[in-house]
């Protein structure tokens, strides 16, 4: 027993503290951006394009002279909004389906899950794909086909959870003392069920900034001139061999974020001592 | 004085299985009635019907009626059933492990139910909680309510549910094995507590239990089940002096005395039987030592005897 709670927990060292360290940077960074970038994300120096490092422009600038490490901490604002506003949507939708279906039960629940399960079985890209199409390229698209795409993920797993607790002896004791309906829902069921919901959105986080740099790759997400690690890494494709910097750089942004996600989720997890739970989402 | 909850011939099915059959019981206020069977009697069933939370489970009572303070509860609309429970009937759960919710704090568990059934203030509500942990014994309330369920032993969540069943100021509460999940010496101490709320407060309580010992302890009346039917009802002190029915006589042996060690405790041959076939006549007639031709085919009724009554074709001393 300790008195700190699971997240804070989960930072033990070295792998969730070197994993939360780095996430609580590039969250910081993005954070800032504005304040802490040494350049505008927009400005051009032609002169100074295809520069590698140096001490003017540390991860050196991009074809049109505009500095890497700025536009990286943009991406980092992109990305991690998109990504966290997209599952935090995904996961509100999910929990209140996947509550509603467990809870009713019968035809609706069928429904629902015979809905859910058919975006499932589609790769997510796909449904981002189709999706975007519809909607049109640029961030709003983007985060509604991400919030999509783990929507079925998110109503398994809270259907999953609900449908266990429903049986527990403190909801038949809730009931037994006079609890309605509306409040074992959201004050018993709702709550047990958040912490694997919780940690599987973190999970998710970290998916859906690959997803959402694959699509700023093929040029679907932020529109330039605003910075995403994926329409960056685009840029940066043609020119590997010119100026291979352009591309590593996001690229390694993007793996070293979602590695810490996966990293510090997997602490989370043992701290949380959910594992067996996570695996009603099937 | 009137019962406070009376029932009178219940029946109680779920699905095509009938699992109890025309049971009667009345729990008066002050006075304590302990239900006792084995598992499968039929104990449980019995207390859900009292609460009227049957449908939950698939249940319902076929025959007969369930009277609290006078009203017939099937009369009743869900709302109105929902209004007692807490407010009128206390309920205090098998299993205090996981009798509580795991994620909020303690405080605010006990809290919500004076707040949801004499609609008071938070602060009222939180005050009325650490005067009833306070009188339930639970040392240091003040940090108690913040804790969550796991930070507390099973001795404590079970006095926790008491304070919760308490909380709504019932008339009647009904306690479905409060002490089996807990250690001997623990078991003894919430024994003592509910028979001081019913002294102090005058409560009603049913009591169930497979433990004939806790009966002796606090009960002034008792009820055998067996297999879904009453087999024998009366005061608690003719009955432990002198139990008429076979299952009853039997259930008291198996209550350890003092100066047992040298030999083993008797148990009851047999098994329960299950609820998709009964056996036909005395239920327990397979098991019983006395049982007769007659026991195999006829069903003894509950008939009068002393201050309470016996189902028994061979009713009396052994």
């Amino acid at each position: 027993m300790s008195a700190w709670p699971a997240p804070l927990r989960a930072l033990r060292w070295p792998v969730g503290g070197i994993a939360g360290a780095w996430l609580i940077v590039i969250v910081a960074a993005a954070l800032f951006a504005p304040l802490i970038s040494p350049y505008a994300y927009d400005a051009q120096a032609l002169k100074e394009a295809y520069g590698s490092a140096s001490a003017a422009h540390w991860l050196g600038t991009d074809e049109f002279g505009r500095d890497l490490l700025t536009r990286l901490m943009y991406g980092a604002r992109t990305s991690l909004s998109v990504s966290a506003i997209a599952i935090s949507l995904s996961v509100a939708c999910g929990m209140v389906l996947g509550a509603a279906a467990a809870w009713f039960g019968g035809p609706f629940d069928r429904t629902v899950m015979v809905v859910v399960d058919l975006t499932w079985s589609f790769p997510e890209i796909l449904i981002a794909l189709i999706l975007v199409a519809i909607i049109g390229p640029g961030t709003t698209g983007t985060m509604i086909a991400i919030a999509v795409a783990y929507l079925a993920q998110f109503t398994r797993l809270t259907r999953a959870q609900i449908m266990t607790l429903k049986g527990e002896t403190f909801i038949e004791a809730a009931r037994s003392l006079g609890a309605g309906n509306t409040h074992i829902l959201l004050r018993h069921l709702l709550p047990n069920a958040f912490a694997p919901v919780l940690v599987a959105a973190m999970l998710a986080t970290g998916d859906a900034i690959i997803l959402e740099a694959t699509l700023g790759f093929f040029g679907l997400g932020a529109q330039p001139p605003v910075p995403s690690w994926g329409g960056m890494m685009s840029a940066g494709s043609a020119l590997v061999f010119k100026a291979p910097w352009i591309i590593v750089f996001p690229g390694l942004a993007v793996a070293a974020t979602v590695l810490a996600i996966n990293l510090y989720g997997d602490a989370l997890i043992a701290e949380l001592d959910i594992r067996s739970k996570l695996r009603g989402a099937g | 004085m009137s019962a406070l909850l009376e029932l009178s011939g219940v029946s109680v099915a779920i699905g095509n299985v009938a699992l109890v059959d025309r049971i009667s019981l009345r729990v008066e206020a002050g006075r304590i009635l302990g239900l006792v069977g084995e598992s499968g009697s039929g104990k449980s069933l019995t207390a859900m019907a009292a609460m009227g939370l049957l449908p939950l489970i698939g249940g319902r009572v076929t025959e007969g009626e369930v009277r609290f303070a006078g009203r017939d509860m099937a009369g009743m609309s869900d709302a109105e059933r929902r209004a007692l429970r807490g407010r009128r009937i206390g309920f205090v759960t098998q299993n205090p492990m996981t009798a509580l919710d795991p994620v909020q704090r303690i405080g605010a568990q006990v809290d919500i139910v004076s707040r949801l059934h004499l609609r008071l203030t938070k602060a009222a509500a939180r005050a009325r909680t650490l005067d009833l942990l306070t009188q339930l014994r639970i040392p240091d309330a003040a940090a108690v309510v913040d804790a969550y369920p796991h930070q507390l032993s099973g001795g404590m969540k079970q006095r926790i549910v008491i304070a919760m069943a308490l909380a709504g100021d019932p008339e009647l509460i009904i306690a479905d094995e409060p002490t089996t999940a807990l250690d001997v010496t623990v078991q003894a101490q919430i024994i003592q507590i509910l028979g001081a709320l019913v002294r102090d407060r005058g409560l009603a309580l049913l009591l169930i239990t497979h433990d004939m010992g806790v009966i002796a302890q606090i009960c002034d009346r008792v009820a055998v089940l067996y297999s879904g039917r009453l087999v024998e009802e009366g005061p608690v002190g003719p009955i432990f002096a002198n139990p008429a029915h076979p299952y009853t006589a039997a259930l008291i042996d198996c209550i350890p005395q003092e100066g047992m060690a040298k030999r083993s405790l008797r148990g009851i041959p047999g098994a329960v039987p299950s609820a998709l076939a009964f056996p036909p006549g005395c239920r327990f007639h397979p098991r019983c030592r006395r049982a007769t031709e007659t026991c195999r085919d006829d069903a003894p009724p509950l008939l009068p005897l002393g201050a309470g009554s016996v189902a028994c074709h061979h009713a009396g001393p052994p």
